[in-house]
């Protein structure tokens, strides 16, 4: 039988090689960029700008031609160039392509006029030929400071309120079981695992590829724990179900068999979740990629935690190996009265 | 079994009239109650996609900061914008009141800044000044000049206590932000007399002026008895060979010198209407109709924010989000097949009707889709199945401890069901809260998500327990002793 509780302190090890290099990475986030994850112009205001152009550049000859608009404080990245295989008519690819992030430009159409000065056309998937009305690949989003700081009001209020709603369900969830206190806490701590391993994946994706967290990354932030707590909620139901059941049995075995008992239920479940989002990052729309990756990470993780964080947890908490928490657990071992 | 073939009959009419509603090329309700040719009942189905697959501009507006609002102004703002938008010639403008003294514009196909700024912000104060003996070539297009008209409806803004400009800080605003704003020019120390406002005119649309189609001007009708027409009939009629200047937001567009028989018409009373020419391009004319037609706001409203999305994206994103969606569903299906083998046929027919209601309910209610929308309904795809799974499962795990198919069936169905509640429920609220997250203007995006994510796990509630059960149930009665002897077609 595969051990899950057993082994446990191999999983908190596990957990801590890929938290601790996400904490490290927010550390350096802070300092640098003064948040733990880069943020969006959603929540600070600016303007990010995505244009491509007929022909091909290096950075720093971008950069130039933002420095003579008077932009300082930019930030240049090179895309890909939109696929064109299945746009109808188009023959040659964009030279290149680029997000553009600046303070907030008043005057768009004025900066564009100054791209194309500066830098030549703007590539459109239409040609000249098949569309005189032809319009140019770009794509802006212009955030006032007064905005953005409404976004994260509002976000903050959201990140709130979804924590009183998983609060209520938890112990909701385990109103009438013995030792509630420790089940729910054990659910919140795996819960915050999940956030740390997503926040730290974000943390280190925006530290190498510029990856910026918006108001859709918040977004898989809280649809994530909501997966994971009940995920957690599944699983402690069953060990609360067959604690009655299996009263001869040591608390290991029976918490082991609880989890073998529901593994197929999460793996399943989380299989096909993962099947639509894979299917999202590898055919899907671009724009949504960052969204979906951060929603499969947290994911996986949630899965993860409910059974090689959150139950080895409890059985850590029962046999009094946690600190500071554990001084009358080895006395309630094997108390657990009949569940309802 | 009669409690069933109910279900069932019902679960497929809802199922054909979904896939009714989903179809293409739907031609929408419509119902003639009365039998008198017209239909009472009129209702479009189509899919709205939204503005990040169609490409176009969002500008986010906002009552100018000192300002007073309520109600019934903010309205009337929200419909003079949309009036422009519409008289713009946007097919399928979004204009939408937000809390705060704010109005959302989306207006799909339109990339430029100053087209949509245009059309929504600028107050659209046009004036027929008077221009006695000017002589032309003294003033030229462009040129700022001071009138009545503008300082009236300047004094009219002024908040309590406020003290009025002095008629030399009269400035009119320039189009480049760098450079300084132009000083109004005045007639003497006076500023000119406004004969009459574009609130005189019954209606405006452009027209090509000259052979080559280059420039075009502004056609208007005059309003009989309107606010100062008149005044207007009068001045043309009396200031034969005399020039009348049109002052669009202070900006001199042109002064014409009025035709002796332009005179005599107007006193005769069968003038009624003129052309305004300025050689404006043709959006500038559009624009400049629009706004004579539908008036200036009730609100001066400032632009907050302003987004564009390039035409391009979209399209691909539509097509790629299709391709990703059918890839998911189909992958979801065919590990229900396997994993679970006959119960998956049940659990796979549920998920069809599951998306096939779901894709009608977008049309018919109309949700928006954008691509986070589409992504929150993959997502749902992907989840929908939960309810089956913790359902199966159960049923194994009694059919391990001895008990009969049907009764292992039932207890499956009866015991998951708390769990399936419990779970939708829990990310049912999360959507909830997440759909007022999404009504901050900047996190938009999320709307879309939390709307079909929440949608899908409501349809999901019906799908997975009530029609997998009834779906489930046909196929054992179809199947006869066969399901009975080999458990292993139950994934056991």
């Amino acid at each position: 039988m595969f051990q899950f509780a057993q082994r446990r302190k191999l999983y908190y090890l596990i957990s801590a090689l890929i938290i601790i290099p996400g904490l490290i990475a927010m550390v350096i986030s802070t300092i640098q960029n003064g948040s733990p994850v880069l943020l969006s112009i959603d929540f600070t205001g600016g303007t990010l700008m995505e244009v491509s152009f007929v022909e091909d550049f290096d950075e720093q000859q971008i950069r130039d031609a933002l420095n003579a608009y008077g932009l300082e404080d930019i930030v240049v990245q090179r895309l890909d160039p939109i696929p064109t295989d299945n746009i109808e008519g188009v023959h040659d690819a964009a030279g290149s392509r680029w997000q553009l992030r600046t303070k907030e430009i008043e005057n768009i159409d004025n900066f564009r006029d100054h791209l194309r000065e500066s830098l030549g056309e703007f590539w459109s998937p239409q040609s000249v030929e098949d569309d005189p009305k032809r319009e140019a690949a770009i794509t802006t989003s212009s955030v006032s400071a007064t905005v953005g700081r409404e976004v994260t009001r509002a976000a903050l209020t959201a990140t709130l309120a979804v924590a009183v709603v998983i609060l209520g369900f938890i112990v909701f969830a385990f109103r009438r079981v013995p030792h509630a206190f420790r089940y729910g806490a054990c659910a919140i701590i795996a819960m915050f695992h999940d956030i740390l391993i997503t926040m730290g994946v974000m943390s280190i994706l925006g530290l190498l590829f510029g990856w910026e967290a918006d108001a859709l990354f918040l977004t898989a932030l809280l649809t994530v724990v909501g997966y994971s707590v009940q995920d957690k909620i599944v699983v402690f139901d069953r060990i609360r179900e067959n604690i009655p059941k299996h009263r001869d049995e040591p608390y290991e075995l029976i918490v082991n068999r609880s989890v073998l008992e529901t593994v197929h239920r999460s793996l399943a479940t989380q299989l096909n979740a993962i099947f639509v989002m894979i299917a999202i990052v590898l055919f899907g729309g671009e724009t949504i990629r960052e969204f979906i990756a951060i929603l499969l990470i947290g994911l996986v993780s949630g899965t993860y935690s409910s059974i090689f964080t959150a139950v080895p947890l409890l059985v850590s908490w029962e046999k009094g190996e946690l600190p500071f928490v554990n001084r009358d657990a080895k006395r309630l071992r094997h108390e657990a009265p009949a569940a309802g | 079994m009669r409690r069933y073939r109910l279900w069932l009959a019902i679960i497929l009419v809802v199922a054909a009239v979904a896939a009714w509603l989903s179809l293409p090329g739907n031609p929408g309700i419509r119902l003639d109650l009365d039998g008198d040719g017209e239909y009472e009942v009129n209702r479009e189905i189509k899919v709205v996609q939204g503005l990040d697959l169609q490409g176009g501009s969002r500008v986010l507006l906002q009552a100018a900061p000192g300002t007073s609002y309520d109600d019934t102004t903010m309205e009337q703002a929200r419909q003079n914008v949309e009036r422009r938008v519409n008289g713009l010639g946007v097919s399928e403008a979004v204009v939408q009141r937000q809390e705060g003294g704010r109005i959302i514009v989306e207006l799909p196909g339109v990339q430029e800044q100053a087209v949509a700024f245009d059309a929504i912000k600028s107050t659209g104060l046009l004036e027929f000044v008077d221009f006695t003996n000017i002589s032309p070539g003294q003033y030229a297009e462009g040129d700022c000049i001071l009138t009545t008209g503008q300082v009236e409806t300047a004094e009219a803004r002024l908040s309590e206590g406020e003290e009025p400009l002095a008629l030399t800080d009269y400035t009119c605003a320039s189009e480049d932000p760098d450079v300084e704003p132009d000083r109004a020019l005045l007639n003497g120390n006076r500023p000119f007399t406004t004969i009459m406002t574009g609130a005189g005119l019954a209606d405006a649309a452009p027209v090509i002026e000259g052979q080559i189609g280059t420039s075009w001007a502004v056609n208007f009708v005059l309003q009989g008895g309107g606010e100062g027409v008149d005044s207007f009939l009068q001045y043309v009629g009396s200031h034969s060979n005399q020039p009348m200047a049109i002052v669009l937001d202070g900006r001199l567009l042109s002064y014409p010198t009025i035709q002796p028989d332009l005179a005599s018409s107007a006193r005769a009373g069968t003038m009624d209407g003129g052309i305004i020419t300025g050689s404006f391009t043709r959006d500038e004319a559009q624009v400049l109709a629009a706004q004579l037609k539908y008036g200036a706001l009730p609100i001066p409203l400032d632009i907050i924010a302003f987004d564009t999305i390039g035409p391009s994206l979209g399209e691909i994103s539509v097509e790629r989000s299709i391709r990703a969606g059918v890839i998911g569903v189909a992958t979801v299906l065919l590990f229900m097949l396997v994993y679970y083998r006959v119960p998956g046929i049940a659990a796979d027919l549920a998920l069809l009707l599951f998306v096939v209601v779901n894709f009608a309910l977008f049309k018919l209610i109309p949700v928006t889709l954008s691509l986070p929308a589409i992504t929150g309904f993959l997502i749902s795809i992907g989840t929908a199945v939960d309810g089956n799974i913790l359902i199966f499962e159960r049923m194994k795990e009694e059919l391990r401890f001895g008990r009969s198919m049907e009764r292992a069936i039932e207890a499956g169905f009866d015991r998951a069901w708390t769990s399936i509640r419990d779970s939708n429920l829990s990310t049912i609220i999360i959507c909830m809260i997440l759909y007022f997250f999404g009504s901050a203007f900047g996190a938009s995006a999320v709307r879309g998500f939390a709307v079909t994510l929440g949608l899908g796990l409501v349809i999901n509630l019906f799908t997975a327990v009530l029609a997998t059960r009834v779906f489930l149930h046909s196929i054992v009665l179809l199947s006869g002793d066969v399901l009975r002897r080999r458990p292993k077609l139950l994934g056991v």
